[in-house]
């Protein structure tokens, strides 16, 4: 099978999309010729012109807005959001808007888009550029929240998240764009709420999301290396979230480390090792529930203190073995 | 025949009845509403539009069937004049499984995406890129509908006018932005709040045509509106409407109004919108005052059957609180 990165991945699955469906387009910043500011988009307009290749102005209510309307009216938006810092400009139209007007509206009418949005630290691009803030909108009741770490992943959970009939909020990680894997030329679903095992394991369970789930699998092999074998389980999705995976793996291996790159307080991690507390898998725990998150500080520039800011390989390593009482 | 009253050719003298019957289901739907709230025989809040009945009805009175609205926080007029039925509405008011969002929106949420109307807004000045949206899909499905999209003087201070204006005038997109200046944002005067005379103006810095008409005067709402309706249909592109009136009742429930005079309400009275529209139409000699009388008695009705249809109706069973968040 051939190699695509994540990147060409997110590229193909829109492309793929709007070949077979008239109603998908994508509206976001520089997203034209310029090809978007990470060249997700690049060679788009070529194929698909200026109508449904939307160049915007740098307007994220108005084109955030204008999405959730063309998407209430019968059209399948992908909105790009240049970076996800830039939702708190959009966040009225996300939350107040998309993620309410069926339920508001008592079941009448629906806001199928999707709003792509590259996040993350590790560019250099300091604190309003940086930032991880997942969390603020799986809190979102209406919303579902997607954050692929892995270029099949983003194929198949991007066509899933255009295909729902609700507002999306697919995160990728900038440092996953150049990440390849072995993805499928035909068009492919992966299902909203369906966490993946990346790796088999029996000693601890991992639940990382994003690029930490890289992360997480440098930082097993290291373990292998010592006879300690993890299971990594990326729950792709944190909205719907695939509770019952973490719990079944917790039930084998009795223990757990969340991992993630956002703010470790009130991240999302909190959540995930709430919902096991509250499990069947609690009596199964061998010892506590360690959670790995970024440091609670904007994310600064100088690149060492960049790194220091979120969760590293070795903290990973550290944190499997004080849960195994082997350190 | 009418000698001095101009109409858009697509109102016919026929259909006057029925606009000044609206006026007064407006007006008494909103009395009826006020008298509930005051005896606590409805709970939470709502903002009524008494005496800005004219702009409502003149401004959807040249709309096609196929045309749609966004509405506002003070929508109940522009919802009448859509088309809704005040069963339904009166029903939501009371929160029954009958109302237009099965008594889960209540009065700043009502919509009928089916019929055109894109839902009021509890958001000031959420309705801006939501019309522009709506406005793109009638532009790239070539669907030929316009949207009205009304505001008030307050959200004309928002940052989302701004961008969604200056997004549907660069996309030439089939939008009427209809401002209805009451001249007060709950208690900030427009005088205090913008430093020009007509917000109408502001369209110059979009490139489109702004336009003040005299908001209490139904016929020149309707003449007004109609000309934007026009070049949006032509694909010309948005304009912004502005219409003076006044607005009657305080913001809310419990206002005590000490932001403003009595005298100027006073004041205002003497232009009340319904008495205007039955003094031009009995000196037109479209009807006389008897027939004035029996439409004010036959919307007066409906009103209080309304209200049976409403006390009669169903409460939601507890069943209900979870269904609908997601398509």
């Amino acid at each position: 099978m051939r190699e695509l990165t994540y990147l060409e991945a997110v590229r193909e699955a829109m492309s793929q999309e709007m070949r077979e469906n008239e109603d998908v387009f994508v509206l976001g910043e520089d997203i034209g010729v310029y090809g978007g500011a990470f060249g997700v988009t690049r060679g788009m307009i070529e194929e698909f012109g200026p109508e449904r290749i939307r160049n915007t102005p740098i307007s994220e209510a108005a084109i955030s807005g204008t999405a959730v309307g063309a998407a209430l009216t019968g059209m399948r938006p992908i909105l790009e959001l240049q970076f996800s810092d830039f939702m708190t400009i959009a966040m009225d139209n996300m939350v107040n808007q998309a993620a309410k007007i069926r339920y508001m509206y008592g079941g009448k009418g629906k806001v199928p888009m999707v709003l792509r949005t590259p996040a993350g630290s590790g560019t250099g691009a300091a604190a309003q550029h940086s930032q991880s803030l997942e969390a603020w909108m799986a809190h979102i009741p209406g919303l579902k929240v997607v954050q692929p770490s892995t270029a099949y992943d983003a194929k198949g959970l991007l066509k899933a998240a255009i295909d729902d009939d609700n507002p999306v909020i697919f995160y990728e990680h900038k440092l996953c764009y150049r990440t390849k894997s072995d993805v499928p030329e035909e068009a492919y679903s992966i299902p909203l709420g369906k966490a993946d095992i990346k790796k088999q394991g029996e000693d601890v369970t991992i639940v990382a999301t994003a690029f930490m789930v890289h992360k997480s699998l440098e930082a097993a092999e290291e373990l292998e290396k010592e006879g300690i074998h993890v299971e990594v389980i990326d729950p792709r999705t944190l909205v719907p979230l695939d509770i019952e995976t973490i719990v079944q793996s917790v039930k084998k291996t009795g223990r757990l480390v969340v991992v993630h790159e956002a703010v470790k307080r009130g991240g999302f991690g909190g959540e995930i090792a709430s919902l096991i507390a509250e499990s069947e898998a609690f009596d199964y725990l061998d010892a506590p529930i360690k959670r790995l998150g970024g440091k609670a500080v904007p994310i600064p520039y100088n690149p060492e203190l960049e790194k220091a800011a979120v969760p590293a390989v070795a903290d990973i390593v550290t944190a499997v073995k004080e849960t195994l009482n082997r350190l | 025949m009418t000698q001095k009253l101009k109409l858009p050719p697509q109102v016919k003298e026929t259909e006057l009845r029925e606009l000044y019957k609206q006026m007064w289901l407006i007006r008494f739907f909103e009395e009826k509403v006020d008298e509930f709230f005051a005896k606590g025989m409805i709970h939470g809040t709502t903002h009524l539009s008494v005496g800005q009945e004219a702009s409502a009805v003149g401004s959807i009175a040249v709309l096609e069937e196929r045309d749609k609205i966004t509405s506002t926080h003070r929508g109940h007029g522009h919802c009448i004049a859509k088309g809704a039925t005040v069963n339904g509405m009166m029903a939501e008011l009371f929160g029954r499984t009958t109302g237009y969002c099965k008594g889960k929106g209540g009065s700043m949420h009502i919509a009928d995406v089916d019929k055109g109307n894109l839902g009021a807004n509890g958001i000031v000045g959420g309705g801006f890129a939501i019309a522009a949206g709506a406005a793109l899909t009638s532009q790239m499905k070539r669907a030929g509908y316009v949207v009205l999209c009304f505001f008030g003087d307050g959200a004309s201070n928002e940052g989302s006018f701004h961008e969604a204006i200056n997004l549907a005038s660069i996309w030439k997109l089939p939008v009427v932005f209809i401002c209805e200046n009451n001249q007060y944002g709950m208690s900030g005067p427009v005088r205090e709040m913008i430093n020009i005379e007509d917000i109408a103006a502001r369209a110059a810095s979009y490139g489109i045509p702004g336009k003040v008409v005299d908001g209490n005067d139904v016929f020149d709402v309707m003449n007004g509106v109609n000309e934007a309706v026009e070049r949006a249909r032509n694909g010309e592109g948005p304009s912004i409407v502005e219409a003076k009136t006044y607005r009657s009742k305080g913001h809310s429930k419990s206002d005590a109004k000490k932001y403003r005079t009595r005298e100027e309400e006073k004041e205002w009275l003497l232009r009340d919108p319904i008495k205007l529209m039955a003094e031009i139409m009995i000196e037109e000699g479209i009807f006389t005052q008897q027939d004035a009388d029996e439409i004010k008695a036959d919307a007066k009705k409906e009103i209080e059957e309304s209200v049976e249809f409403a006390k009669n109706s169903p409460e939601p069973t507890l069943d209900a609180l979870m269904e609908d968040i997601y398509a």
